[in-house]
């Protein structure tokens, strides 16, 4: 049992291409832990930067600037009756919010974090993610109808249309990047060896074709890479229904738009089903074009230098961390009531602190540098969203189906043809 | 690697499609025929997974379950399913279903008991890492043309579709 368990470590293969169970079920508890921390902490950044940016301070009053929101709001969820409407069809109005968090949690098998630290790594990686996200469609729709009422109706149409329309240009723009696989680099990365001129779609087989390749795919064939890229950004920030494609759930005009009805815990699967599906496409679109897990410039700066210099960025950056936490520590007010706050405040740098140390521990920082390099570029992504929510205005739906429609697919089958003309070039 | 549980999941997935496909044409609500259709074709992506073609799987899943019966939905809703419930249902012959029925079953048994005559002992054993490949050399290499002629099929089906809807074009 014992040897079952440490036999793994020393083989270089993802749990699922070792068959190993035992670190299969750890990696997937690891995945959703790791999820449903960003969802949170994902949830009180979105306040604050939002806040930040339309000069409000945001939440301030659960603990030290707000830290502990997040957490006081799954309580009053979790607490809050579970309403369900009289007229609703009961079966598929509590099937729903399942099948949406499902949904958005399975494609996360294929993430990779690492050219190891994958639950799996399927040959069909990146069409496993966007057959599995689309599903997410289905529970959105179900919702809206079985909720026999009009605002979740008329906001579910609209959402499904919007997803099925923005899916196809996503897909063109995933195309292209695919394509890029296929060139060059044959039979370099151990996917497809041997079959001459086919590319990969595993998650990790279109890294490694990036390393192969010595180039990111946005940066690749300039500008055609950064124009698929660009289709990608704007596809998915519609499939995932976010400001300015937020039409679903556009407050003014439907209250809350497929969830109305919904209320307590199975609205907050709605909430959880949202971010981690965000996540998710962030995850795609840093796998195909922003080199996966591959830390700044893995061939130029080559060495064991080079190698030792970013590997103490994942630390360094809990350390940093830990360092602000303890600037506002310092300047919290120095008045009884926020004692208890003070020292909660500290303690978190200290953790925080805690963790950059044991981050810096050569076996542990070769081992999590290639999440770190993940996380972060996702985290740039993230971060995105939240910009685009603070300066865009909504669309009307018109104009959203006409950029689907008219401008981006257009431009994906134009990006799709050129890349295949200049790669066979 | 090897497989795990495969009996407990081929008969998983077949129970599921076939409880599925007996709920499609039990409900009177289509809405929920139609979700019951997605529980059948996502079990039969799940056989195509366990058969070692992952590729077929991802297509099923996308292109069925995903595309195909969210535009069936999409239908539905928006049809009044009120006073389709009250219209008397059409139903009515039996006599054909049962000798529809019936045929099938029988196929089903003699493909039961000729199995083993029928069909080889040993499916062919391709390597699951490298089926997307496979498939796609076939497609886009032997059998080219074949495969340009129905993406044409398609492009005519979807100017028909266009010239119906459109009155005024």
């Amino acid at each position: 049992m014992l040897d079952y368990i440490t036999s793994y470590l020393k083989s270089d293969l993802t749990p699922g291409a070792a068959g190993n169970l035992f670190w299969a079920f750890v990696y997937i508890m690891l995945v959703f832990a790791g999820l449903s921390v960003a969802v949170i902490a994902m949830n009180w950044l979105e306040r604050k930067i939002l806040a930040h940016m339309q000069v409000r301070l945001g939440p301030m009053r659960v603990g030290p600037h707000g830290l502990l929101q997040p957490i006081a709001d799954a309580l009053k969820l979790l607490l809050k009756e579970d309403i369900i409407p009289a007229e609703a069809d009961k079966a598929i109005f509590w099937i729903a919010p399942f099948m949406v968090v499902i949904t958005a949690f399975t494609v996360f098998i294929v993430v990779p974090f690492g050219p190891t630290h994958a639950v799996t790594d399927m040959n069909i990686g990146i069409l496993f993610m966007l057959g599995v996200s689309s599903l997410g469609v289905l529970g959105i729709v179900m919702a809206g109808w079985a909720s026999n009422s009009h605002y979740p109706l008329i906001g579910a149409l609209r959402s499904s249309a919007q997803m099925v329309s923005y899916e196809i240009a996503m897909g063109l723009a995933v195309i292209a990047a695919v394509l890029m696989t296929s060139l060059h680099g044959i039979g370099i990365y151990g996917v497809g060896t041997g079959t001459d001129g086919t590319g990969t779609l595993s998650m990790i087989g279109i890294v490694q074709a990036q390393m192969a390749q010595e180039t990111w795919f946005i940066f690749k064939f300039f500008p055609l890479g950064l124009i698929a890229f660009f289709i990608f950004a704007v596809a998915m920030v519609a499939e995932t229904n976010r400001a300015p494609f937020d039409l679903p759930e556009a407050e003014s005009e439907l209250t809350a738009g497929f969830h109305t009805e919904y209320s307590g815990f199975r609205w907050s699967l709605f909430f959880l089903a949202e971010y981690s599906s965000m996540i998710a496409v962030s995850s795609i679109a840093v796998t195909l074009w922003l080199g996966g897990w591959l830390r700044p410039f893995p061939n130029y700066l080559a060495g064991d230098g080079w190698d030792g210099f970013f590997s103490i960025f994942p630390g360094f950056t809990f350390l940093g961390l830990a360092a602000i936490a303890m600037v506002g520590t310092r300047r919290m007010p120095k008045h009884p009531y926020f004692k208890i706050q003070t020292i909660g405040l500290g303690g978190f740098a200290a953790v925080l602190a805690l963790i950059g140390v044991v981050l810096l521990v050569p076996v542990v920082r070769d081992r999590i540098q290639d999440i770190y390099w993940f996380s972060a570029k996702v985290a740039v992504l993230m971060y995105m969203y939240i910009w685009y929510r603070g300066t865009f205005p909504r669309y009307r739906f018109d104009q959203l189906m006409k950029v689907g429609w008219k401008v981006l697919l257009p431009m994906g089958i134009g990006v799709l043809v050129a890349t295949a003309i200049v790669g066979v070039i | 690697m090897e497989p795990v549980a495969t009996t407990f999941f081929f008969y998983f997935l077949s129970a599921a499609a076939i409880i599925g496909g007996i709920f499609v044409i039990l409900r009177k609500n289509p809405v929920h025929s139609a979700l019951a259709l997605i529980t059948t074709l996502l079990a039969v992506a799940g056989l195509y997974l366990m058969l070692y073609a992952p590729f077929v799987a991802g297509v099923q899943i996308i292109l069925y379950a995903g595309g195909i019966m969210v535009l069936f939905l999409f239908v539905i809703m928006l049809v009044n399913l009120e006073r389709n419930q009250k219209q008397e249902q059409f139903n009515k012959q039996w006599l054909v279903g049962l000798m529809a029925a019936l045929a099938l079953g029988g196929l089903f048994v003699f493909v039961y008991v000729k199995g083993n005559v029928l069909f080889p002992a040993q499916a062919l054993q391709l390597p699951e890492g490298e089926n997307t490949q496979q498939v796609a050399i076939v497609l886009y290499g032997d059998y080219m043309f074949a495969f340009e002629i129905a993406s044409l099929l398609l492009l005519v089906a979807i100017i028909g579709a266009v010239v119906m809807a459109k009155k005024r074009i």
